[in-house]
């Protein structure tokens, strides 16, 4: 966002820059700064809150009736976010036969449908489909029992965007299972890898990758840096 | 709470770290008043409408959103940070109807008809956004008479 800043101002456009990361705006110097110290993945801090988005809008507008720059300021609320897994409860066991993430994802398959009926958009798609979600799922499942990972038949040939899509398909269907606030910080990513099946399976996968020997970039990118 | 520093905590200190791309001096641009100004917003959210093109793991590129397009796909790369918002509300991300509200109350001018999304994982030099696909954003935007540009990460 710093870099376009620059290239904007260059090119005659003003520009307001949000900020999460105080250092970023210090050491890049674009025009005007506005930094939140919010949860990261929401620059204006609290979702459905207008007056909260208005007043971040309005502190951000008014570093234009600055006279020179560069301008950095700070948004005098700090937003913590709540990195406690979601309140959110998966689907009891229905199919002993399958595999437990393949049998939860599938249980969760209504509250998806729920979700994308009333956003009307998924994050779900790079390498799958909703309908793909289960057998992907079985796929990993086999590559943690033994199968090499080259033979395994990754869906789409690409382990992150799989990854992605499988995390999408919970985190969009947990918002449709829960009244609990969802506060930010990493609440919704937290119930994924602590509370579920898919989760846990993904970091089991991840490492097994790595010990068959996969590249780094085929293994790294499935779930954030800090969880193993 | 956990007794873990937290994941953004951990993120904040690892982007932190991580080296910048260096300017030599920072450009200006007086505004106009913002009661007349005609904004728009840019985000590195990768956003793209539902039938666009998703963005690849390297993308460079931008995509154009149309003002009333609302059903948008967060097409970011990174596992690293918290997706959940934008689906609650897009605004914590893409604040299109607080804009509107303050056209309608008339503090600032208008809204631009097209608003912009880059993806924030872009190669270390910047290069791309730098020298071709910023200043052709910039073309778009000031071709559509905008006057204000309101970035915002994820």
């Amino acid at each position: 966002m710093c870099t376009l800043a620059h290239v904007f101002e260059a090119a005659g456009l003003s520009t307001v820059t949000i900020t999460s990361i105080r250092s970023v705006g210090e050491r890049m110097r674009p025009p005007r700064v506005l930094h939140c110290e919010f949860p990261l993945g929401r620059p204006l801090g609290k979702t459905n809150d207008p007056d909260f988005q208005h007043d971040v809008l309005r502190r951000a507008f008014s570093l234009l009736e600055r006279e020179s720059g560069p301008v950095l300021e700070d948004h005098p609320e700090e937003v913590a976010g709540n990195e406690e897994p979601l309140s959110c409860t998966v689907p009891p066991r229905f199919d002993p036969d399958l595999a437990p993430a393949v049998d939860e994802a599938r249980g969760l398959r209504k509250a998806y449908d729920r979700a994308l009926s009333r956003r009307g958009v998924s994050e779900v798609g790079n390498a799958v489909d909703a309908d793909g979600v289960p057998d992907a799922l079985d796929v990993l499942q086999n590559i943690v029992d033994g199968t090499p990972w080259k033979e395994a038949g990754i869906p789409g040939g690409h382990t992150t965007a799989l990854a992605n899509d499988i995390r999408a398909y919970y985190e969009e269907a947990a918002l449709e299972l829960t009244d609990a606030p969802n506060s930010g910080g990493h609440q919704s990513e937290a119930w994924f890898f602590e509370r579920t099946e898919a989760g846990k399976l993904i970091l089991a996968v991840r490492k097994a990758l790595a010990a068959q020997g996969a590249p780094q970039p085929v293994w790294f990118y499935m779930a954030p840096m800090y969880r193993s | 709470m956990t007794e873990q520093p937290s994941g953004d905590a951990l993120i904040r200190e690892q982007i932190g770290k991580l080296p910048v791309p260096q300017f030599s001096e920072t450009a200006w641009t007086a505004p106009p008043p913002l009661s007349e100004a005609r904004v728009a917003v840019v985000t590195s959210a990768a956003l793209y409408p539902r039938d666009g093109e998703p963005f690849t793991v390297t993308d460079t590129s931008y995509r154009a959103l149309d003002h009333d397009q609302r059903q948008l796909v967060m097409g970011h790369w990174s596992p690293n940070f918290d997706r959940s918002a934008f689906g609650i509300d897009y605004n914590v991300v893409y604040p299109l109807a607080r804009l509107d509200e303050l056209a309608e109350q008339g503090a600032i001018g208008s809204v631009a008809s097209k608003h912009y999304a880059f993806a924030g994982n872009q190669p270390d030099d910047v290069a791309t956004i730098r020298h071709d696909s910023g200043p052709a954003c910039a073309a778009a935007l000031k071709a559509d008479g905008v006057d204000v540009v309101f970035l915002t990460p994820v």
